[in-house]
């Protein structure tokens, strides 16, 4: 009640207007008639949603995009949970060594490790392949999952796992019965950020998808040099509902892991 | 309770610890343990924090590996088995119960793990149930059960796939005082009906006391004494021992002589005789130890006639606590000492600043 | 494990498989943590490292490309550009992140909502909150629209593709790394201490400045770095909103890699990380900083 009266509600309120506005003006603007980009528009309607449907440039890209950050997916959960199930027992300075480079893609400048890797992959011809995406992808995914994963790990009693092995389960069966199954929220929350993460990948996609593995951020940035027209603001609110979804079962699955 | 079986022959395993050590960081966290646990024996590991009982317990579950030394259960060394095919059950701290699955699937996780099929499974994990007066509640979540039934659970999962040894690491440390008092009666009585070894750590000595056949006391790694609960709070043998269990009055004394196994010493100018299995000296300093309970007020109508030490005293503090009265006296040599009396209408108490004479009897008395 | 010695005469031949298992299960975590080491080794580190090299043996070993950065004026400028559109955002995130911050921690009912509304953006592809700024600020854009209709301009003034374009879209992505450790420092303070302060007397002005300012000094010297080292390496907002002339370190890297100029590009790109680094190892021991990649997680 002290605060209330040095910081008015009204302060805050259009910081968060200034927050949430220019999205919400993109979800209306798709939904605009007009054939230029005007706010408000003059009449609302399904066109830029049907545009982005029945268009093969735009549906295309959106299939790479979604099978790039599936794999991803599968590749980042799958190493980062491994790796996460042994940073925390590792000798300190191994370690210190494994962290930083494993969350080292979170710090080190987006246009620093895209030209690194397209410096590299394009020596051994992978630019422009999905594969070359989905590799360099998972290494920017990566951090999120580990450090989600070790953030369950670390909640996790380890007398969990000695219960289990004095109950007779072998070092595997206590993995798969006790370990896994309580860690499992972490993981699935480690995965759903590393499908964001590549959904929404640009810079890398920029140098390293050329023209055979165009992802819809890609195709967005291409289309923007051009002309804005709304369309994109179509694909850009189907995106952040998607986005919004996945985040909201991430929040779901990190609430019922704490309860 | 040994009644179970003759050594190694019973339900319950014998277990021997051989000059058990373990370092962690250069500290020797257990410091040369032997112990030999009896089959059928109810055992206690009794210390503070940091005395190596935990320790000592997770060496023989096989979760720590001992630095030197042998566990030999049922006189096989099981220091290279993993702790998954020692066959030993198991109470935690915390209980330990798995959080995904429900107390019907806890209990059924070890008979799963030795692959017991399911109907077989089903009656196992009743009777287990049954066995800790917790029928019907199969299909719960442990988060849904109490602390107490949480307890016993645990127990239940322990002892489902019938193992010969039971280890118990402060398994009723974070219940309350009223609960703890009849789950110590439920965990003797399951003793008494499975007649398997109990390993049972604990830093209360009110519960080791009430519960144990034997009780192993630990201090600095080392085990300081091992005895029944009366040998260990009846004869001492060491000052750690006399001050960890009970409370215990410390008189310096110096030896004047012997006379079979009493010991004839000379504190604060008086003759104290005291039990002493060992032949000191004479001119020897000592420390003598006696229960405060068991000192009593020479002219009080609680005095007994047997033989009698006796030392002058003044007393320097009184404090009524219901159902006795404690003092804390001075001897004449400044030494302190506290004597409890039972609390009687009809008994005059003591004022602070009164001289007066305690009596207590040689077999209360002890060297340590 | 081989100090472990058995003297028991009743030990079982099993003791003999011993040292060997013993040392597979010792080595199994770092068998845990090899394949991803490894991937991210050979797919993500060493191509970055070895384009970092081109800096240094383009076309033999030598620093001069490091020397020619000293008078090259290209390079002083846009570093120049880069730092300060940097400063100005996160001074910018530090001055509206704050009252969201206090606003978050202090809201009741209403703080699912301000979280929400914090992280959606935040959620959100940085390419869509460009975009989002372009619509807003392009020619027939809502800000002009509204100004004329206000009447403050008769005629649509140039608000995209300025430098003012790009600090107000790179502060509206980047506030919520600012927001977010504020909110987790100021929810760490005991409530009683805010309670003790006016029980004391002090004005809730005073109580603000000497009780809940410096108790929150970790989160803002956490938040502050973070959003400060993000700026710098930013690439794609300035592209899309920024002034024709407003290059930033990142663009720079990006035009040269496009011109096969790998030595330049080597060169910016080492600058870049090297000041990024020495600028988080400099605060590397100012509380709550070690964490705030982990809780801010994008």
């Amino acid at each position: 009640m002290i605060l209330t009266r040095l910081l008015p509600a009204s302060v805050v309120g259009l910081i968060l207007f200034f927050l949430a506005f220019p999205i919400v003006v993109v979800a209306i603007v798709s939904f605009s008639e007009a054939t230029y980009l005007t706010f408000p528009p003059p009449a609302f309607g399904l066109r830029w949603y049907k545009a982005y449907f029945s268009s093969e440039d735009w549906l295309k890209p959106t299939w790479v995009s979604l099978w790039v950050a599936a794999a991803v997916v599968v590749l980042a959960t799958f190493l980062g949970t491994l790796a996460a199930l042994g940073v925390s027992r590792l000798s300190r300075p191994m370690r210190i060594l494994a962290t930083g480079l494993i969350l080292s893609p979170l710090i080190v400048p987006g246009i620093v490790v895209a030209i690194g890797i397209y410096y590299a992959y394009s020596r051994y011809g992978l630019v422009g392949t999905p594969i070359a995406m989905v590799l360099a992808h998972t290494c920017l995914a990566v951090p999120f999952v580990v450090t989600s994963v070790t953030a369950s790990l670390a909640g996790l009693d380890p007398r969990l796992e000695q219960a289990s092995l004095s109950l007779g389960a072998t070092p595997g069966a206590t993995f798969w019965q006790v370990t896994l199954p309580l860690i499992r929220p972490g993981v699935l929350v480690g995965a759903l950020f590393a499908f964001i993460t590549s959904f929404d990948e640009l810079i890398v996609a920029l140098f390293i998808s050329g023209t055979g593995a165009v992802t819809l951020p890609r195709r967005m940035w291409d289309d923007l040099r051009f002309q804005i027209d709304p369309t994109i603001a179509a694909v850009s609110t189907l995106t952040i509902v998607l986005t919004a979804v996945l985040m909201g079962c991430a929040h779901f699955l990190r609430k019922r892991n704490q309860a | 309770m040994g009644e179970a079986g003759m050594n190694g022959a019973g339900r319950g395993a014998s277990v021997t610890l051989a000059d058990l050590v373990k370092r962690y960081d250069r500290v020797n966290a257990v410091d040369g343990v032997s112990l030999d646990i009896r089959s059928g024996e109810f055992l206690t590991l009794l210390g503070p924090s940091g005395s190596g009982k935990t320790s000592t317990l997770m060496m023989i579950a096989g979760f720590e590996t001992p630095t030197s030394g042998d566990i030999a259960i049922d006189g096989k060394s099981v220091v290279a088995m993993p702790p998954y095919r020692r066959n030993i059950g198991m109470v935690f701290q915390n209980y330990a119960l798995f959080p995904h699955l429900t107390v019907e699937e806890n209990i059924g996780f070890p008979l799963k793990q030795r692959g017991i099929p399911k109907a077989e499974r089903a009656k196992l994990v009743a009777e287990a149930l049954d066995l800790v007066h917790l029928p019907g509640y199969g299909a719960r979540y442990p988060r849904q059960l109490s602390g107490g039934q949480q307890q016993r659970v645990a127990v239940a999962r322990a002892v489902v796939f019938k193992p010969r040894l039971l280890l118990m690491d402060e398994p009723l440390g974070a219940l309350d005082k009223q609960l703890r008092e009849n789950l110590q009666l439920e965990m003797r009585r399951l003793h008494a009906d499975l007649g398997i070894t109990f390993i049972y750590v604990t830093h209360d000595q009110e519960e080791a006391l009430t519960m144990s056949d034997r009780i192993a006391v630990m201090n600095d790694g080392k085990v300081a004494q091992v005895g029944s609960p009366e040998d260990l709070y009846d004869r001492p043998t060491d000052r750690f021992v006399a001050g960890f269990i009970g409370e215990s009055n410390f008189l310096p004394a110096i030896v004047r002589g012997m006379e079979d196994d009493i010991v004839i010493a000379e504190c604060d100018g008086a003759i104290i005789r005291a039990m002493c299995p060992s032949r000191p000296a004479s001119g020897d300093k000592v420390t003598l130890t006696t229960r405060p309970e068991r000192l009593r007020f020479a002219d009080s109508a609680w005095s007994a006639t047997t033989p009698q030490n006796r030392l002058s005293v003044t007393v320097t503090e009184a404090v009524f606590a219901g159902e006795r009265c404690r003092y804390m006296l001075q001897a004449g040599d400044g030494t302190s000492m506290v004597l409890k009396e039972p609390s009687s209408a009809a008994i005059r108490r003591r004022a602070i600043g009164e001289r007066a004479e305690i009596s207590w009897s040689v077999a209360d008395t002890i060297l340590v | 494990m081989s100090e472990i010695v058995q003297p028991s005469p009743i030990a079982v031949p099993l003791g003999a498989v011993r040292p060997l298992l013993l040392n597979w299960r010792r080595h199994v975590p770092l068998l845990l943590v090899a394949p991803l080491l490894i991937y991210m080794l050979v797919l993500y580190a060493l191509p970055v490292l070895a384009m970092l090299l081109r800096s240094l043996n383009d076309p033999n070993w030598t620093l001069s490309h490091y020397a020619a950065l000293f008078e090259d004026v290209v390079f002083a400028k846009t570093f120049w550009i880069t730092f300060n559109t940097s400063i100005t955002v996160t001074l910018g995130c530090l001055i509206l992140g704050y009252p969201v911050a206090l606003g978050l921690v202090r809201a009741k009912t209403m703080a699912p909502l301000i979280l929400v509304i914090i992280l959606l953006p935040f959620w959100t592809s940085v390419l869509v909150r460009s975009y989002a700024w372009m619509v807003l600020l392009g020619r027939h854009g809502l800000v002009n629209e509204g100004l004329i209709a206000l009447g403050m301009i008769d005629r649509p003034i140039r608000i995209l593709n300025t430098t003012l374009a790009t600090q107000i879209a790179m502060i509206h992505i980047l506030l919520p790394y600012m927001i977010l450790p504020i909110a987790n420092a100021l929810r760490q303070i005991d409530p009683s201490l805010i309670r003790a302060a006016s029980g004391l007397g002090a004005t809730p002005f005073m109580t603000f400045r000497q009780v809940i300012l410096p108790l929150s000094m970790s989160g803002v010297a956490a938040g502050t770095l973070l959003t400060f080292v993000l700026a710098l390496g930013f690439y794609i907002t300035p592209a899309m909103v920024g002034g024709p002339r407003d290059i930033t370190l990142s663009m720079l890297i990006a035009q040269q890699v496009d011109q096969l100029n790998w030595a330049y590009a080597a060169t910016l790109s080492a600058v870049l990380l090297a000041t990024a680094l020495a600028i988080l190892a400099a605060a590397r021991h100012l509380p709550g900083v070690g964490n705030a990649f982990k809780t801010s997680m994008r």
